[in-house]
């Protein structure tokens, strides 16, 4: 059967199931846009490309199955690239589809033409230019499988303009066709019967253990293997930024998130473990802080489906290379028969210190701004089941992972490796539009919001009514705590401005419903209104005291023994190091 | 032929795609890895290229190299070559000073070394040698003596030493992800 490589194109993705793109034309990618009004794939109009990428991002959070975003060759590929990147570090299963300059002007600097092959390389799994129109069904669904399978990740296909214009053979590649033509790449799911003897025998002599869980255990899907193991041995477990949800917070033996915001028992069973069980985790320095002594007395069991995790930061006593769900699960078996090691010293260690050191912040003195971390909670409580929370990166973000409270997998979008500022809104859309079944707050700060919020256009126009509560201090918070307390006090670019730009005149300037909201008292109802909106996105304008930090903290290339509480928690007065 | 342990020879057998070389140099310089030396051809099938790579591996673990480069897709395998498990070879090329007075001692030195003198010309002469690296490094260190003017080393290429009484100890790695 003859179509054009364009047609060939949305055919593929069609055979891929895909639902939805998200995307923005222009010259070279345009031979594409014509079949996509008689495709069934819902196409999503974004402002920014940038927007596309995150979108797609999100909508992979959330289903575990690969966002598709689509944009046209030069400036808008280069737009892909913080996606492209932040999906990579994050393992986020992507396809970016970019237009190319035709073929006979690729090289002579055509008007938008860039390298994009060239320029994201190294931020994707995988990226092929389409040369053949024949190609189109191969590459396609060789780019599905690889960005889904493994380590998953983002991978690009770059199509030329006459490649989409030119008659293409249709025919359709079977499983092993894919397979024979990917001959290095065989991933490794099953883990190694003898490491996984090995791994039983540490855990069964271990006394002070911890499960040290990371984004890898939602990837493969392990949250049910994960809390049986965590039951069967009587371990705590730390979820890590990436692996909210994949434990839930309510569990006894949930510790909550480790690292530089970390809760202070999540850091410190850590520093006095005598096994840690890191399992889809990369001892990331957000985690380890100064690698030289983190967790010093452990033995480390290191489960990851990627091999050049293992031994990368921390040299593993049990490296086992395999998918986390079949890992866990083969662990859990070769644990059979065996008596769970008695953890009742330990238990009473790790729930002193759960006792002493909880989260805290200081309620508010009359006539002060709302503090943020009030905000989350009441959010946090005023949730309808089922919530799924995005955010962008800064202070907003450790607050929104520190007082929330996960139950489930799959409920938190946020960019953890690549730390993308803007991420939170284009990355709810997506998440909606992959969930439409469930409410999405994306929490923001000002700054972050001033970034993407254009794609608050979007979320109206195509009634996708994610919910947005901008904690809006005035300032680029994180650096602001940062110049305090590392820079004495010296503030260096870091002031926005609380009413530049009126965030609520611009929210409804952009077809969303806008709130304001000064006052403690103001903020449950207004909450609860912004709950009951369905039929447009809706942004709330939360004023918050500028002055608040994320505690507890480690300092950047501190050690985790020496974690700065909350100056309210500690009775021999400041820690800082510096 | 003592193996240095601040380098060593990966023969890596990699998709014969476009771009499969900067997908390969581009990984190293993005993890900062480094590349000593390296050479590339087509092997006997004509689907596959072999690279051969000298890499330090002062400050990097070779696991970790050949890990990350496992990652990339058009590669398919990798030998790790130990100098005392492997034939290396790299070829030379050096025009050289060779005015009417000195010109003798050249020709004898290229006589000594079984190299060859490729072009001649009034005052220089282009001499190549084939050979096991360290060797082309005392040849190079000889030359220097009469004038190097251009000089053109290939990178080595390598083979495992064939089986005569041990197996070889050639640690071809599965793939993974």
């Amino acid at each position: 059967m003859k179509l054009t490589g364009a047609q060939s194109l949305i055919k593929s993705l069609e055979m891929e199931q895909v639902e939805v793109v998200f995307g923005l034309p222009g010259g070279c990618i345009l031979p594409a846009y014509d079949p996509i009004l008689d495709s069934p794939i819902r196409h999503i109009l974004v402002r920014h490309e940038q927007g596309a990428g995150h979108m797609a991002e999100g909508y992979a959070h959330v289903t575990g199955r690969p966002g598709v975003a689509m944009v046209t060759s030069g400036p808008a590929a280069t737009n892909l690239v913080t996606p492209l990147c932040d999906a990579y570090m994050d393992s986020v299963p992507m396809i970016a589809i970019t237009g190319q300059v035709s073929r006979p002007v690729i090289g002579t600097d055509g008007f938008q033409e860039c390298d994009t092959v060239g320029i994201t390389r190294s931020v994707t799994k995988h990226n092929e230019l389409i040369m053949e129109p024949d190609d189109i069904p191969l590459l396609v669904r060789q780019a599905f499988r690889l960005a889904t399978t493994g380590r998953p990740g983002p991978v690009l296909l770059d199509v030329p303009k006459d490649v989409l214009q030119a008659p293409a053979e249709w025919s359709w590649p079977g499983d092993e066709e894919v397979a024979a033509s990917l001959p290095g790449y065989k991933p490794t799911a099953k883990g190694h019967p003898r490491m996984i003897k090995e791994a039983a025998r540490l855990i069964a002599e271990a006394r002070r253990p911890v499960i040290y869980a990371g984004g890898g255990i939602l990837k493969s899907r392990a949250a049910e293997a994960l809390r049986q193991l965590a039951e069967r041995t009587g371990a705590p477990v730390v979820t890590t930024l990436m692996a909210r949800g994949a434990f839930p917070d309510d569990h006894p033996l949930c510790l909550g998130m480790p690292g530089m915001h970390g809760n202070y028992t999540a850091i410190t069973a850590m520093q006095k473990a005598d096994l840690l069980i890191a399992l889809g985790t990369r001892f990331d320095d957000r985690v380890t802080g100064k690698v030289g002594s983190f967790a010093p007395d452990a033995k480390v069991i290191h489960v990851d489906i990627d091999p050049a995790e293992l031994g990368k930061i921390r040299q593993p006593d049990v490296p086992i290379v395999g998918d986390c769900r079949q890992v866990i699960g083969e662990m859990v078996r070769a644990l059979e028969g065996t008596e769970p090691a008695d953890l009742h010293d330990w238990k009473s260690q790790i729930s002193g210190w759960q006792e002493r050191f909880p989260l805290h912040y200081d309620a508010p003195a009359e006539g002060d701004a709302l503090k943020p971390q009030y905000v989350m909670e009441v959010l946090r409580d005023s949730a309808p089941a089922g919530t799924i929370l995005a955010s962008g990166v800064g202070q907003h973000q450790m607050w929104a992972s520190q007082y929330w409270r996960f139950t489930e997998p799959y409920t938190w979008v946020n960019s953890g490796g690549l730390g993308t500022m803007g991420f939170s809104i284009p990355a709810a859309i997506g998440a909606k539009v992959g969930r439409p079944d469930r409410t999405v707050w994306a929490v923001d700060g000002d700054g972050c919001f001033q970034m993407t919020a254009q794609e608050l256009v979007t979320a109206s126009s195509e009634r996708i009514p994610i919910k947005v509560a901008i904690l809006n201090n005035a300032y680029l918070g994180m650096v602001r705590q940062w110049q305090e307390m590392f820079y004495e006090e010296r503030y260096s670019e870091v002031y926005l401005s609380p009413d530049l730009p009126d965030y609520v005149k611009w929210a409804e300037a952009m077809g969303c419903a806008g709130f304001r909201v000064e006052s403690p008292e103001e903020v449950e109802p207004i909450i609860a209104k912004a709950n009951s909106i369905d039929d447009r996105p809706v942004v709330i304008d939360f004023r918050t005291d500028a002055r608040e930090k994320v505690f507890p903290m480690v300092p950047a290339g501190a050690s985790n023994d020496d974690v700065v509480v909350h100056p309210a928690q500690k009775p021999g007065g400041e820690r800082l190091v510096q | 032929m003592p193996a240095s342990p601040s380098h060593q020879t990966l023969s890596v057998l990699v998709e014969n795609r476009t771009g499969v070389l900067a997908r390969v140099s581009g990984m190293f310089a993005r993890r900062g890895f480094n590349i000593i030396s390296l050479a590339v051809a087509p092997t006997d099938d004509e689907r596959f290229s072999r690279i051969n790579l000298v890499i330090d591996v002062e400050d990097t673990s070779v696991e970790q190299i050949t890990k990350q480069l496992f990652k990339l897709v058009h590669v398919v395998k990798i030998s790790e070559l130990h100098a005392s498990d492997a034939v290396e070879r790299e070829l030379l090329m050096a025009t050289v000073e060779a005015r009417a007075d000195q010109r003798g001692q050249v020709i004898e030195l290229v006589g000594v070394f079984e190299g060859k003198i490729v072009d001649v010309g009034t005052n220089h002469l282009t001499v190549m040698l084939a050979g096991d690296p360290e060797k082309l490094d005392d040849f190079e260190d000889l030359l220097r003596l009469h004038g190097i003017t251009e000089l053109q080393r290939t990178g080595r290429v390598a083979l495992p030493k064939l089986d005569r009484s041990a197996p070889p100890r050639l640690r071809a790695q599965g793939k993974a992800s």
